[in-house]
């Protein structure tokens, strides 16, 4: 297989392959969560589940005083390689053009100098944050292999972007295969890992401040 | 012009002063990125070098090749070079053909053995030797003849250099680059073997015979001029790169060294042929541009006398010049765009998901009922079982 067949497969087969899983594993856990329902409440509500709820989205996105003392690297390093990882994703031209693809609707891109320099201070930032993980015991003590798998599979897309815009090392068909491979990948594991909390964080956050916002106060 | 000639002497004869042969390797010096000091050594290896004989094949091709080579204006250096070679067979363009044509062919060989230049354009069609042939003998035996006693090959434009349109999906004729047809049947002997008229007394495994790939549908007549004064002033092959191209030409992508580039680092791109960007010569990677993925010398030597090249005319490179570019998906799909419909996958995913996941969830449902009403509370008699045992 050539570079050039190589990168019609990932754009082809594989990439269809790929959004079969994801959409399907992404669907198929968020509805086994939303159909389990809750425990009715049977008391009287003194506060909207609604606003509550929709709040807690929101105001749980800005860590308190004490997690940023206690946690100020998960915090700060989180911050910045979710940012990159985000802006890459979405305001890069290239991306644009598949999401466009697929959702039929554009918006402006970010100059490419920008993103360069997002995708290197995260992929420094994971590095930081795989050091921090094994060096500190308890974060060690907490972490599964699927913690790690998940890490990789994160990092892979952001490390193969960026060779393949620089054209490094390999020939230039073949550098863009592997980044949209990796991609794919990520597609494929991301509803069977924790990787899923892209989606789920807004669920939970929900729940919490809606059981919280019937009662009355803030969650 | 006689074959004895050195190539400054039949420069000379057609009128061209010492001053214009050493521009003319000064140019040809800085288009293979070779330093000032070489310029000496050009002029004086071309001064004395003998006009090579060059034969040329054309196989499965559509003479666009050619077309390109021979519509160079003059006197640029490719119609120097090209008038300074022996073009002892071509026959698109000599006026014999047949059996009179085959022997020029054949006598060329044999006075040349060992020394030739062997240029072939247009792809081999392996699935049977009757879909293309020249004077009753096929392309397969024609190459295998012919490369036999050159001492190097040029596979000039991108069928011979990758397989190029003959090879795009479903390939019906089973063609093949140079490179490939022969590694595939280098070792094997030609049905048109003859000891006496090419001098050769064994048969010729032609399998790793030098090969340099000029691709591009077609090429760019200047790098084979290029390539031709630097085996003539060397006597060897230009460095390569992975893909058999030399370097000095297709060392760098089209989008590197495009002039449309910083349209693209600002993200600034044309949307439509006739939108604001495309007025404004913005980048034309949402067209479906493959200059990242295209190594050629469009952007810098262009065509038509340094006129203009596909993008500064407002089209997007099609990526002419790598393997495959036939089957890239589509000319006006952008390379990170997916071949297939993915919304209707999509769609259809999110259909069979939202299925998948209510059945999930009534079973989880049932589970749970079925869990709540088998449910028993702990007593005293549960808290003693460990004791009795």
């Amino acid at each position: 297989m050539t570079p050039a067949e190589l990168l019609m497969w990932v754009r082809g087969p594989a990439l269809q392959f790929a959004t079969v899983v994801f959409v399907v594993g992404v669907a198929v856990r968020i509805l086994e969560i939303l159909l389990l329902g809750r425990k009715p409440d049977l008391a009287e509500a003194r506060g909207s589940e609604v606003i509550g709820g929709l709040r807690t989205i929101i105001s749980r996105s800005i860590p308190d005083r004490g997690t940023l003392q206690r946690s100020s690297f998960n915090v700060v390093a989180g911050y910045i390689f979710h940012a990159g990882f985000f802006l890459a994703l979405f305001f890069f031209a290239p991306h644009i053009l598949l999401l466009h693809d697929v959702f039929g609707v554009y918006w402006p891109s970010l100059p490419t100098q920008f993103i360069d320099a997002l995708t290197v201070v995260s992929i420094i930032t994971l590095l930081a944050v795989l050091f921090h993980r094994i060096t500190h015991k308890v974060m060690r003590f907490l972490s599964r292999p699927s913690d790690y798998v998940a890490w990789l599979l994160t990092i892979l897309p952001l490390i193969t972007g960026y060779l393949a815009f620089h054209r490094v090392g390999l020939a230039p068909p073949l550098l863009m295969a592997l980044h949209i491979g990796s991609v794919e990948l990520l597609m494929i594991v991301f509803p069977f890992t924790k990787l899923m909390h892209a989606f789920t964080l807004f669920l939970g956050r929900y729940y919490n401040g809606a059981i919280a916002g019937r009662r009355g106060v803030n969650a | 012009m006689t074959k004895d000639q050195t190539i400054g002497e039949a420069l000379r004869a057609r009128g061209v002063s010492r001053r214009g042969f050493l521009k003319f390797c000064a140019a040809t010096a800085s288009l293979m990125a070779l330093p000032p000091a070489m310029v000496p050594k050009i002029a004086a290896a071309l001064e004395k070098a003998r006009r090579p004989s060059v034969i040329w094949l054309s196989f499965q091709e559509c003479t666009g090749c050619t077309e390109s080579l021979t519509r160079s204006h003059s006197p640029t250096i490719e119609d120097l070079i090209f008038n300074s070679i022996s073009l002892d067979y071509h026959h698109t363009l000599q006026a014999a053909s047949g059996t009179a044509a085959e022997e020029d062919r054949k006598t060329a060989m044999k006075e040349n053995y060992g020394k030739y230049l062997l240029v072939v354009d247009g792809s081999i069609p392996v699935g049977n030797p009757g879909f293309s042939t020249i004077a009753g003998v096929s392309n397969m035996d024609m190459l295998l003849e012919t490369a036999a006693g050159a001492a190097a090959i040029i596979a000039v434009g991108t069928c011979a250099a990758f397989g190029g349109i003959p090879y795009a999906d479903p390939n019906p004729t089973k063609a093949r680059s140079v490179t490939a047809f022969l590694k595939e049947y280098g070792n094997r002997l030609p049905n048109t073997f003859t000891v006496d008229e090419t001098g050769q007394t064994d048969p010729v495994d032609v399998t790793n015979k030098p090969v340099i790939n000029v691709s591009g549908c077609p090429p760019i007549p200047v790098v084979i001029s290029g390539v031709l004064a630097h085996f003539l002033t060397f006597g060897k092959l230009p460095e390569l790169d992975s893909l058999g191209r030399p370097m000095a030409f297709y060392g760098k992508s089209i989008h590197d060294r495009c002039y449309r580039r910083p349209f693209y680092d600002k993200g600034l791109f044309a949307n439509s042929f006739d939108d604001e960007g495309a007025k404004k010569g913005w980048c034309l990677y949402k067209l479906g541009c493959k200059g990242p993925t295209t190594y050629n010398a469009c952007a810098t030597t262009k065509w038509n006398e340094g006129t203009s090249f596909p993008i500064q005319s407002g089209h997007p490179c099609l990526g002419c010049s790598e393997p495959d570019f036939w089957d890239g998906g589509g000319f006006y799909k952008a390379l990170s765009t997916p071949t297939g419909d993915i919304t209707r996958t999509a769609v259809y995913a999110i259909g069979a998901g939202a299925a998948a996941g209510v059945a999930l969830g009534a079973l989880n449902r049932s589970k749970r009922a079925h869990m709540r009403k088998t449910h028993s509370k702990v007593g005293i008699d549960d808290l003693e079982k460990g004791d009795k045992s």
